[in-house]
């Protein structure tokens, strides 16, 4: 199935709201998918056996900078049985000084290795996954504060009394 | 923010009296680096266990924010620092497709990519190896292996003028061209290497005690290492044919003849430990074919000139356009991901993610090793050959 297959499939199951916006401006074509709907559409994709994306290859956090206030998740799905590739990005509006984390629904029911992925973004950017069963820092110490990859990130000056530089 | 109990708590909160918490590192020799693993054990029975990783955590995608594509190729040899070369191989070709020039990059040096990644793909095999082997309680492959990795070691140094980091694939090229002799003397390695590869078979793979071991333990069900992201050894090992080399048919693999070992259950069942190191080395036999032809083609067709220029083609500054891409590679360990944002104006990424084959890897152990016993965990855990350098980033 090609790309404007798969978008139709998406369309004619979810609704035309699903897809927010297609990206096709480089190498890689991707699906701005409503963020509400992502776990179905995720389900939808792998169980489908026109697609089989049985395969997670890659989940990240985006952080678009003070401007835009926007975080974004992209997936890398693969599917197996037709060695082929999809991107998928959900992108939500946040307001980073309201104290509170921007929250994506997590995959990781769909895919198992979503888990320490998603684990990731929480530890290096501050996105908070509903339904993660174990969402705790991985890469970082469990009292780390502030999360590093944010655009906004300002170094901490000592760590338990010792000095970083 | 009120979170929900997360499962660590669970798991570690209201242990029941036979029940006992047992920490397995960071700095245990068989968890290859400084991995923690958190043991809830009930006598020498493991009842789950909890990876705890970070203490090598360079901050690599941060990194990256402030550095040039030129810049971060150091940086990324030092992820997988036993395959410094794939890791390098897979960031370029990113780069390179997303400048358009991809198809432009002359023919020896595409061949001296693939013969030097090969090679280091059989070093990085021959760690796995020889360390699995001390793992189970065998001193004599480790030592094997290493002697002959030295050989590849001072192979690439020469090289690249680095042991281990070599910083030699260039975006647009290479550092420079091969040394003068340095096919001829490649060539004396594989056949030097041949036997010994045969002979370590004799010793580790068909020995009765190292089978007992591994054959039948942690049983990876070919489902599941999918479900989990696994690639690379692991997936192959639990019976499918997947490799990115044939899949993606990146540089000139499509050129090359190779088969794809998978596993098949010889042992014990398809998808256990042995099954995983039988894969590795069957896959040192197949990147040695993979060798001999490039040596051959770099020997006849291919053959060195005073005008050949490995930096002729080298962009004069790497600016992609807008736009973002994700590029994958087979590397040793399994799939290696990168995710690149560029904003089409600066010479430095907007983001850089690795996706690290280890990372997804490891992510399967406590799947499979519920149940086991202690010693079997640190059989699993040996045959998963992960590198904390690049699990951590």
């Amino acid at each position: 199935m090609n790309f404007d297959e798969i978008t139709d499939l998406l369309r004619d199951k979810f609704g035309n709201g699903v897809i927010k916006a297609i990206e096709n401006n480089g190498l890689q074509s991707a699906l701005q998918i409503d963020p509400e709907l992502i776990v179905q559409v995720c389900e939808e994709l792998r169980d489908n056996n026109k697609t089989w994306f049985d395969f997670l290859s890659c989940l990240s956090g985006v952080d678009h900078g003070l401007e835009k206030n926007k975080f974004e998740i992209v997936y890398h799905l693969a599917s197996i049985p037709y060695k082929q590739q999809l991107v998928l990005k959900t992108i939500k509006d946040h307001d980073r000084n309201s104290g509170t984390l921007p929250s994506f629904y997590s995959v990781s029911e769909v895919w198992r290795t979503a888990e320490w992925h998603e684990r990731e973004a929480f530890d290096l950017f501050g996105i908070h996954f509903d339904g993660h069963p174990d969402l705790r820092r991985i890469l970082l110490p469990d009292d780390w504060e502030g999360y590093p990859l944010r655009k906004d990130y300002q170094a901490a000056e000592e760590y338990k009394g010792i000095k970083i530089n | 923010m009120q979170l929900n109990k997360t499962r660590y708590a669970q798991l570690t909160e209201g242990l029941k009296p036979e029940e006992m918490l047992i920490n397995m590192g960071p700095q245990h020799p068989s968890t290859h680096g400084v991995l923690r693993l958190e043991l809830i054990t009930d006598g020498e029975i493991v009842k789950e266990v909890i990876p705890h990783m970070g203490y090598l955590h360079r901050c690599f995608e941060k990194h990256c924010e402030s550095l040039t594509y030129q810049q971060i190729i150091p940086f990324v040899d030092r992820m997988d620092y036993l395959a410094s070369m794939n890791n390098d191989h897979a960031f370029v070709m990113g780069v390179e497709r997303m400048m358009g020039i991809d198809k432009d990059i002359p023919k020896r040096v595409e061949y001296i990519r693939v013969l030097v990644c090969e090679l280091n793909r059989i070093s990085s095999h021959l760690i796995a190896i020889g360390t699995y082997g001390i793992d189970i309680g065998a001193f004599t492959p480790f030592l094997w292996c290493f002697r002959d990795r030295e050989h590849i070691m001072n192979m690439l140094e020469w090289a690249s003028g680095s042991r281990m980091l070599y910083n030699y694939i260039w975006v647009g090229g290479l550092f420079y061209d091969l040394p003068v002799g340095f096919e001829e003397r490649c060539a004396e390695f594989i056949s030097y290497f041949k036997p010994k590869l045969t002979e370590l078979n004799q010793l580790l793979t068909d020995n009765q005690i190292f089978i007992g071991r591994t054959a039948g333990i942690g049983v990876l069900p070919l489902d599941v290492a999918i479900n989990y992201g696994c690639s690379g050894p692991m997936l192959r090992g639990s019976g499918l044919k997947w490799d990115l080399r044939r899949v993606d048919e990146y540089s000139v693999y499509p050129e090359l003849d190779f088969d794809i070992p998978v596993g098949k259950g010889e042992m014990g069942k398809t998808g256990d430990c042995w099954d995983r190191y039988k894969i590795r080395t069957d896959e040192i036999a197949e990147s040695i074919r993979i060798i001999e032809q490039c040596l051959n083609r770099l020997q006849k067709e291919l053959k060195r000139s005073p005008e050949f220029d490995p930096r002729a083609k080298l962009p004069k500054k790497i600016i992609p356009k807008e736009q973002d891409f994700y590029i994958r590679a087979e590397n040793p360990k399994g799939e290696l991901g990168y995710y690149f944002i560029c904003d089409g104006k600066t010479e430095i990424p907007k983001r850089v993610k690795a996706r690290a084959p280890s990372f997804n890897n490891l992510s399967v152990l406590p799947e499979i090793s519920r149940g086991v016993l202690i010693a079997d965990l640190v059989a699993i855990l040996g045959s998963i050959d992960i590198v904390l350098g690049e699990v951590d980033r």
